[in-house]
């Protein structure tokens, strides 16, 4: 530290002076609401649906607000960590930190694959909207996906690669798009401005709970879809600058934003298209948001939805390489997966490397493999990464309680989040199992084996001395 | 050939020029620069820094 003085023009520490080079410290609260509603946003638009399928309407909507607990548990535990490890790979640098080597290296493959899969099931649904698009303004025959798949990937690695702060400036532009044309809509079709469309009363008649308690139970799987991603904002913990306050402020901002677009979706979608067209998410309802925007009749409604799916698809894909990048150039630096890949680009500040890595597994992914497998891999990353989170707080609560270190933001009640968290987990994997228990045992297998690897053989490169890099007491017990 | 047609030209176009431009300024990039250099940033460096830092008058 004796080579660098932060107020220095050649020896900041921050810049390419040939002393050292990391990431850059621009991002405020804005762009992290910006980063986790982004990634999510694209549920409200399409997928959340499938709860409907389940288990009918009210059980999307109790699989809504059950969800938005689990999700809440998260952001709160989230801020308090994230907001005192404020480094670049989120839960991966909790977990090194607070539980141990094996848990952080599973951590940030959870996180890489979540967010990888998640970018190429958006690129795979933006091919999809061109086409459409395509079908609509009176193209014949079918439009050649492929290209615009690639595109939407080429595109967005490209402006990730070029700098932090326009990649998130344009999340927050497109995202604040998607989320105003869902309050739009709210207000047109709702009765608040103008004559309203909706008839509950009459939609759900006979079909409050088609499948029973147990779709209730089932719908869960995809109620996740609602929220999911919001835990990626603390992937921006070192470009922020100030992370004790613009984590936790974006972090509860953007679950807030979520609960009430998750909601208004619900009821808008459901107040208008029958249960069984809405539920079938690939004969029926693709994109529902977009279909109830048809049926109001209003062509300024069904372009401002239309551009909303599109805006919010991207976002979506933007954010993940944002955040899949950050998570395997952490893991770089720490010499959990080779140390080239902890690079930073020293005009864009960028982990540039990384970046691009997972450029071809994206493609790979999104050109040949189905959406519901890809999707499913996605989720099942996430909820593995969920259950890790309550663990992980009182741990953290119990070696540094609170009089020990600083906190940005202390989350209220616990442990009561952390067991309820905990809980809801425990349902959502029962519910992820009934439908998709192939999946889930080949992936906790893969899990198992790469973990495997990871004790036998690369633990011997890990930088030992120096990945604890927090000044912080000594943990009680120790 | 309608628009459509064109649009899949341009899409295919413009993505091998993203690819090509972050594929060429890397290449760059690499060469020009150590391997010290670019693979120096440290974790919580910056907050280190922030704790050791005093005012120049």
């Amino acid at each position: 530290m004796t080579d660098v003085d932060i107020t220095s023009k050649t020896m900041d520490g921050m810049g390419p002076h040939g002393v050292k080079v990391g990431l850059l410290r621009v991002l405020g609260p804005a762009h992290v609401w910006a980063l986790g509603v982004g990634i999510v946003l694209v549920g409200e638009y399409m997928g959340w649906n499938f709860a409907v399928g389940k288990g009918g309407a009210y059980a999307a909507l109790i699989a809504c607000w059950f969800a938005g607990i689990l999700y809440t548990c998260v952001a709160m535990i989230d801020s308090e960590v994230t907001s005192t490890v404020a480094s670049a790979g989120g839960q991966y640098t909790q977990a090194k930190h607070i539980v141990g080597p094996l848990m952080a290296f599973n951590v940030g493959l959870y996180l890489v694959f979540a967010y990888t899969m998640l970018e190429a099931a958006n690129a795979i649904t933006a091919g999809y909207l061109f086409s459409v698009v395509a079908t609509m303004t009176g193209h014949e025959g079918e439009l050649n996906q492929q290209p615009f798949i690639i595109l939407v990937i080429m595109f967005l690695a490209w402006l990730n690669y070029r700098g932090v702060l326009a990649t998130l400036t344009f999340n927050l532009v497109i995202t604040a798009v998607a989320f105003a044309a869902i309050l739009i809509l709210f207000l047109s079709t709702s009765g608040i401005v103008g004559e309203g469309i909706m008839d509950h009363a009459a939609l759900f008649e006979g079909h409050e709970l088609p499948y029973g308690w147990i779709g209730i139970l089932a719908s869960m799987h995809f109620g996740l879809w609602y929220y999911l991603g919001i835990e990626g904002t603390t992937q921006a913990a070192e470009e922020v600058r100030s992370p004790a306050r613009a984590l936790p402020f974006g972090t509860l901002a953007g679950i807030m934003t979520l609960l009430i677009a998750a909601t208004l979706t619900w009821y808008v979608c459901s107040g208008v298209l029958p249960w069984e067209f809405l539920g079938d998410g690939v004969n029926g309802s693709v994109a529902p948001l977009f279909d109830t925007a048809r049926l109001s009749g209003s062509t300024g409604l069904v372009w401002l939805l239309g551009f909303g799916t599109l805006f919010a698809t991207l976002a979506s894909a933007n954010g993940c390489i944002n955040d899949a990048s950050r998570a395997w150039f952490a893991m770089g630096r720490d010499k959990y997966l080779p140390g080239w890949f902890g690079a930073v680009h020293p005009k864009y500040r960028t982990p540039y490397r990384a970046i691009v890595f997972l450029v071809p597994i994206a493609l790979i992914f999104a050109l040949g493999a189905p959406l519901d497998q890809v999707i499913t891999f996605s989720i099942l990353s996430g909820l593995l990464g969920y259950t890790f989170m309550p663990l992980n707080i009182i741990m953290f609560r119990r070696k540094w309680p609170l009089n020990s270190i600083k906190r940005g933001y202390e989350h209220p009640f616990h442990p009561l989040p952390a067991i309820l968290l905990l809980s809801l987990c425990g349902v959502t994997f029962f519910a992820v199992f009934l439908g998709y228990g192939t999946q889930l045992v080949a992936m906790i297998g893969f899990y198992i084996v790469v973990s495997l690897w990871f004790h036998f053989w690369r633990y011997r490169f890990v930088n030992r001395g120096a990945q604890f890099t927090m000044p912080w007491p000594k943990p009680q017990g120790y | 050939m309608d628009l459509w047609n064109w649009l899949e030209y341009a899409a295919w176009a413009l993505s091998a020029a993203f690819g090509l431009h972050m594929a060429l300024d890397w290449l760059r990039t690499d060469s020009t620069y150590s391997e010290d250099v670019l693979t120096s940033s440290r974790e919580g460096e910056l907050e280190a820094m922030a704790e050791e830092h005093r005012v120049q008058s």
